[in-house]
C-alpha cells in the first residue's frame, strides 16, 4: 500500500501525531496547564476509539509498517498506558508550571513513536523508532531541569542508549551482511541453517538482542536502570518502566521469534540463562534497597527477567504468555508507582521509610498497595499470578526446567522485599498521623488499576483471547 | 440446597465484606458480624452432614463450571470422606477461633476481616477438586495469615509472620512447578484431579511430581526438618489463630497427600514410604523430646505438635488401612485437641501475661475449674484411653506396625515422652505450692467455657465411639488403597 492509502489505516496515529503539535501550540497561550493534560487524554482516547479496525492489507507504507492484530493490541497498550501516566504527571508536583505543556506534548510523541516501533517490520524503521522512543525518554529523564540527578540520569540514559543503539545497529549490519536483507519476513527464507553466513547471522542477531536487551533492562545491560528510574520524575519512571519495555519486548518477539524463530534452540539458551541472570540480579539487589524508587527500579529489573521467561519458550504460548504479562504488570507497576507519587507527595522524599504506618494514616491506598505488590509477587487470585502461571506454563511446555525452578525461587525471594513495604504500612507503629492527600484524580487512577488488577485475576479469559488472537500468524 | 459448597467457601468470604463496610462508629459490632458468619457457615456445614453419603468412595455434591477455557480449568468442588472431616473441622474451629478473639480490641475491623477471608481459604483448599482452583485458595490462606500474625502477635510478630509466609511460599512455588508438570503430562491437558488420578504416569515422572507436592505439603505439616516455622508462628500469633494454625492449617498439609501426592502419583508413594515413614518417626520423637525441654507453655504445645502430626504422617507412609483410618483420625483429634490446649494457653496469658511455666505453681487450687480443663485436654493429648487422641494413635501404630516394627517401636517414644512433658507442665503449672504472684488470678470465664466445651464432647464422643467418625472416612479411604493397588478390607 502507498503512503496515501496507509493513511487510512493510521487514523489514530494521525490523530495522535496532530494532537501533539496542537498541544505543542496551545501551550503558549494557555497558562492553565492542566487543561492540555485533559487535552491530552482526550486526544488518546479519540486515538484509542480508531483503533480497532483491521486493513485488508496489513503491509501499509510501502511495507514498512505491519498493521495485524499484535500491532492493534500495542496500539491500545500504549495509548493506555501514555494516558495513564499523563493522568498520575498532572499530580506530580516537582515538574515547572512553565514547561508543563511541553511534556504532555513529548508523551504524545512517544505515544506515536511506541506504536509505529511495534509496526515496524524493517530493521532500519525498527532502529529508527527505537531511537524515536529513546530521544524522547532522554529528555523527560531529564525534565526536572534544576534537580541534579534527573540531569544525571538523563546523561546516563544517553551515553548507555547510544552505545546500546550502536549495538543493535551493528548487528542488524551483520544480519543484513548474511542475508542481503532488512525484511524481517524475507530472513528466514533467505537464510539456511547450512548457509556459510549462518554463524554471522547468528553473531548479529545476539548483537540485536543486547541492544534490546538494554531497552527491557536485561541484564547484563541494566546497569542503567536503577539510576534512571532514581533519577528522573517519577511519572516518567513509571512510564519507562512500562512503556519502552513493553516496547522492546514487542520488537524481541517480532524478530527472535518472528524472524529467527526457526533456529529457536541456537538462542533459546542463551535468552533462558540471561532470564535467570536477570531476575537474581533484579531480586538479589532489590533487597538491600532503601529507597522505593530504587526498590521499584530493581523490581522491574527482575519483572523483565520473568517476561523474559515467555521470550526464551519462543512458542505460541510464550508470546501469549509475554503479552499476557505485559497488561498484567503495566496495570499493577503504574499502580504501584501511583500510590508512591501520593505517599511521597506528602514526605517529600523517596525513602521507604515514608511508608511507615500507611495503613492508618490512609487505609485505603495501603490496602491497594498490598493488592499491588501481592499481584506483582504473584499472589494469587491477582493479575500478577495469571501472568506468572502463564510464563510458568510457556516454559515448562518446552521443558526449560531450570529456568522454571531458578524462577519460582526467585518469587519467593521478591515476595521478601514487596513485603519490606507491607510491614512498613501494617506491621510498624507510625509515628506521625499526617493523612495523606489524595488528588480526586490519582484515587480514580488507582481505582482504576486496583480493578483491573483484581478482574484480570478472577477472569483472566478475555485479556487471554485476545493475546491469543493477537498472535502474529 | 444446591450449590452447598459454595455457600460454605463463600459465606465467610460475605462476612468479610459487611465487615468492611461497618462504620468505625459501630466497631464493637464487628465482631458479632464475624460470628454470625462463622455460625452461619457452621450450620451449612451441618447440613452437609446430612446431605453426605457415607457409603459412597467417590466424590460427591459436585459442582462444576467452566472458569479459563484457554487452559482448561475449573471451578471444580466437590467433597468426600476426605475432605467433609476437615470442613467440619475447619467450621468448628472458626467458630471457637472467633468466639476466643473477642477480647482483642486492637483494629477489630481489619482483624475480623482477614479472619473471615482466612476461613473461605481453608474452606476452598478443602473443597477444590481443580488443581489450580486449590492453588489459588492454598495461597489466598497465607496472606491474611501474615497479617493476623504479624499485626496481633507477640514481641517477635513480624519476624515469625514473615518467616510463615516465605518458607510456606517457597513450598507451594515448588508444588505450583509440579501442578504444570502434570497439566502438560496429560492429554488433553487438564488440572482436573479426579481426571490426574486416572493418568497413570511413568514412575520416573510420578517420583518428580511427588517431591515437587511433597515439598510444598511438607513445609505446611510441618515434617521434620522443614518444621523451624512452626514454633515462631505458633508462640507469637495471638490464641485465636494459633488455635486455627494447630487445627487446621497443619492438616492442609496432610490433607495435599491423601487428596492429590498419593492418589495421582501412587507408585512413588510407595516408593517414598519408607523415607516418610523415617521423617515422620524422627519428627515424632524429636518433637517430643523438643517440647520436653521448654519452659515456654505455648512453645511446648507448639512442638508437641510437631510430634503429633508425625503420627499423621506415619499412618500415610505404612500404606495400609490402619494407617490411613488413623492417620485421618488424627488429623481431626489431633484439631480438637490441641487447639483447646492452644486456648488454654491463651486462657492463662490473657490474665498473667506470661506463659513462663516455671513462674506458676499452684494453680490447681486457685482456679480449679480451668485446672480440670488444662488436665482434660493433657489427657486427650496424651493418649488416654476412651479419649480421641488414644484411638488414631493406636490405629497409626497398628498401622505402623504392619509396615515395620521397628520404626513403629521407635515412634512409640514418642507417646511416652508425651505423657512426660505434658505432665511436667502439669505439675509445674498446677500443682505444688501456690506462687503468691497468682494469689488473685481469675477463674476460667463462661466465653472461655464455651469455646471449650464443644471440643471435650467430640474428644470424649469419638474417644467411645470412633465409629461415628471412622463411618464417614473409611468408605473413601478404602478406595484410595484400592486404587493404589493396596489391600482394603
Amino acid at each position: 500500500m502507498n503512503a496515501l492509502e496507509s493513511l487510512h489505516s493510521f487514523i489514530p496515529e494521525t490523530i495522535v501525531l496532530t494532537g501533539a503539535f496542537l498541544v505543542l501550540a496551545l501551550d503558549l497561550f494557555l497558562r492553565h496547564k492542566k487543561i492540555l493534560a485533559a487535552l491530552s487524554v482526550l486526544i488518546l482516547a479519540a486515538a484509542a476509539f480508531f483503533s480497532f479496525s483491521l486493513p485488508a492489507n496489513p503491509q501499509v507504507f510501502f511495507g514498512f509498517f505491519h498493521l495485524d492484530a499484535m500491532t492493534v493490541f500495542f496500539r491500545l497498550f500504549s495509548y493506555g498506558v501514555v494516558a495513564l501516566t499523563i493522568l498520575i504527571s498532572t499530580c506530580y508536583r516537582p515538574i515547572e508550571n512553565k514547561f508543563e505543556g511541553e511534556y504532555y506534548a513529548l508523551f504524545l510523541f512517544l505515544a506515536l513513536a511506541l506504536v509505529l516501533a511495534a509496526a515496524s517490520t524493517n530493521l532500519l524503521m525498527i532502529f529508527l523508532n527505537i531511537e524515536f522512543i529513546s530521544i524522547l525518554s532522554y529528555l523527560l529523564v531529564g525534565y526536572e531541569k534544576k534537580n541534579e540527578r534527573s540531569k544525571e540520569a538523563s546523561l546516563k540514559y544517553l551515553l548507555f542508549g547510544s552505545v546500546a543503539s550502536a549495538m543493535m545497529l551493528f548487528g542488524m549490519s551483520l544480519v543484513f551482511g548474511a542475508t542481503g536483507s532488512l525484511w524481517l519476513e524475507a530472513i528466514p527464507a533467505t537464510l539456511a541453517k547450512d548457509s556459510a553466513f549462518f554463524t554471522v547471522a547468528l553473531t548479529g542477531t545476539l548483537f540485536l538482542l543486547a541492544g534490546l536487551g538494554f531497552k527491557v533492562s536485561m541484564a547484563p545491560f541494566h546497569l542503567w536502570a536503577p539510576d534512571v528510574y532514581e533519577g528522573a520524575p517519577t511519572p516518567v519512571t513509571t512510564f519507562l518502566t512500562v512503556g519502552p519495555k513493553a516496547l522492546g519486548f514487542a520488537v524481541l518477539l517480532r524478530v527472535l521469534v518472528g524472524a529467527f524463530g526457526w533456529f529457536r534452540f541456537e538462542w533459546c539458551h542463551v535468552v533462558a540463562l540471561l532470564a535467570i541472570i536477570t531476575m537474581t540480579l533484579g531480586n538479589v539487589t532489590a533487597i538491600a534497597q532503601t529507597k522505593v524508587k530504587r526498590l521499584l527500579a530493581y523490581s522491574s529489573i527482575a519483572q523483565a527477567g520473568y517476561i523474559l521467561m515467555g521470550v526464551a519458550a519462543g512458542t505460541l504460548a510464550g508470546i501469549e504468555s509475554v503479552l499476557y504479562y505485559l497488561v498484567a504488570y503495566a496495570l499493577t507497576n503504574i499502580g504501584v508507582f501511583t500510590i508512591a507519587i501520593a505517599v511521597a507527595n506528602q514526605s517529600k522524599n523517596d525513602e521507604i521509610e515514608s511508608f511507615r504506618g500507611l495503613s492508618r494514616r490512609a487505609p485505603g491506598l495501603a490496602a491497594a498497595m498490598v493488592l499491588f505488590l501481592l499481584s506483582l509477587a504473584g499472589i494469587p487470585p491477582l493479575a500478577g499470578f495469571v501472568a506468572k502461571f502463564s510464563v510458568f506454563a510457556a516454559a515448562l511446555q518446552v521443558q526449560l526446567y531450570t529456568l522454571a525452578l531458578a524462577a519460582a525461587i526467585n518469587s519467593a525471594v521478591a515476595a521478601f522485599y514487596y513485603f519490606k513495604i507491607v510491614r512498613l504500612m501494617y506491621l510498624v507503629p507510625c509515628d506521625n498521623e499526617q493523612a495523606v492527600e489524595k488528588p480526586a484524580v490519582l484515587s480514580f487512577v488507582i481505582v482504576l488499576l486496583l480493578a483491573g488488577t483484581i478482574a484480570l485475576g478472577l477472569f483472566p479469559a478475555p485479556l487471554m483471547t485476545l493475546a491469543h488472537n493477537a498472535l502474529p500468524l | 440446597m444446591s450449590h452447598l459448597l459454595s455457600w460454605l467457601v463463600f459465606t465467610p468470604l460475605v462476612g468479610a465484606l459487611a465487615v468492611l463496610f461497618i462504620p468505625k462508629s459501630a466497631a464493637e459490632f464487628t465482631k458479632w458480624v464475624a460470628l454470625a458468619a462463622t455460625l452461619v457457615t457452621g450450620l451449612l456445614s451441618l447440613f452437609l452432614l446430612t446431605q453426605f453419603d457415607r457409603s459412597l468412595a467417590t466424590v460427591q455434591l459436585t459442582e462444576k463450571a467452566l472458569w479459563i477455557p484457554q487452559i482448561n480449568v475449573h471451578y471444580f468442588l466437590g467433597t468426600d470422606g476426605i475432605s467433609m472431616p476437615m470442613v467440619m473441622l475447619t467450621a468448628l474451629i472458626s467458630i471457637l477461633a472467633c468466639l476466643a478473639s473477642f477480647n482483642i480490641d486492637l483494629r477489630q475491623k481489619e482483624y475480623y476481616c482477614l479472619f473471615l477471608l482466612l476461613e473461605t481459604g481453608m474452606m476452598g483448599t478443602f473443597l477444590a477438586l481443580d488443581l489450580f482452583l486449590f492453588y489459588v485458595f492454598w495461597e489466598v490462606v497465607l496472606v491474611p495469615m501474615y497479617f493476623l500474625i504479624g499485626i496481633w502477635g507477640g514481641p517477635r510478630k513480624e519476624y515469625a509472620a514473615i518467616k510463615f509466609f516465605l518458607y510456606t511460599l517457597a513450598g507451594s512455588l515448588l508444588m505450583l512447578l509440579g501442578i504444570l508438570a502434570l497439566y502438560f503430562h496429560t492429554t488433553p491437558h487438564t488440572f482436573n484431579v479426579l481426571e490426574l488420578a486416572q493418568a497413570h504416569f511413568t514412575v520416573k515422572f510420578q517420583k518428580f511430581i511427588f517431591m515437587a507436592f511433597f515439598l510444598g505439603f511438607a513445609i505446611k505439616v510441618p515434617v521434620w526438618p522443614f518444621h523451624t516455622w512452626l514454633p515462631d508462628a505458633h508462640v507469637e500469633a495471638p490464641t485465636p489463630i494459633s488455635v486455627i494454625l494447630a487445627g487446621v492449617l497443619l492438616k492442609m498439609g496432610t490433607y495435599g497427600f491423601f487428596r492429590f501426592a498419593y492418589p495421582i502419583a501412587e507408585d512413588a508413594a510407595r516408593w517414598f514410604s519408607p523415607y516418610m515413614a523415617i521423617l515422620a518417626v524422627i519428627g515424632i520423637v524429636y518433637g517430643g523430646f523438643v517440647a520436653l525441654a521448654q519452659t515456654d507453655f505455648k512453645k511446648m504445645v507448639a512442638y508437641s505438635s510437631v510430634s503429633h502430626m508425625g503420627f499423621v504422617l506415619l499412618g500415610l507412609a505404612a500404606l495400609n488401612q490402619n494407617g490411613f483410618n488413623g492417620a485421618m483420625t488424627q488429623m481431626f483429634n489431633h484439631g480438637t485437641i490441641t487447639g483447646g490446649l492452644f486456648l488454654l494457653v491463651g486462657v492463662l496469658y490473657d490474665r498473667a501475661h506470661t506463659r513462663d511455666m516455671t513462674a506458676f505453681g499452684g494453680l490447681g487450687a486457685r482456679v480449679p475449674l480451668y485446672a480440670g480443663f488444662l488436665v482434660f485436654f493433657s489427657m486427650a493429648s496424651l493418649g488416654l484411653p476412651s479419649l480421641s487422641g488414644f484411638v488414631s494413635e493406636f490405629l497409626v501404630l497398628l498401622g505402623g506396625y504392619q509396615f515395620n516394627g521397628t520404626l513403629t517401636a521407635v515412634s512409640c517414644i514418642g507417646i511416652i515422652l508425651a505423657a512426660a512433658y505434658l505432665l511436667y507442665m502439669i505439675r509445674r503449672v498446677l500443682l505444688g505450692p501456690l506462687n503468691p504472684k497468682w494469689a488473685a488470678l481469675e477463674e476460667i470465664n463462661t466465653r472461655e467455657i464455651v469455646t471449650l466445651v464443644p471440643l471435650m464432647v467430640l474428644i470424649v464422643l469419638f474417644g467411645l465411639c470412633p465409629r461415628l467418625l471412622l463411618a464417614y472416612m473409611t468408605p473413601t479411604l478404602n478406595g484410595l488403597l484400592h486404587a493404589m493397588g493396596g489391600l482394603a478390607l
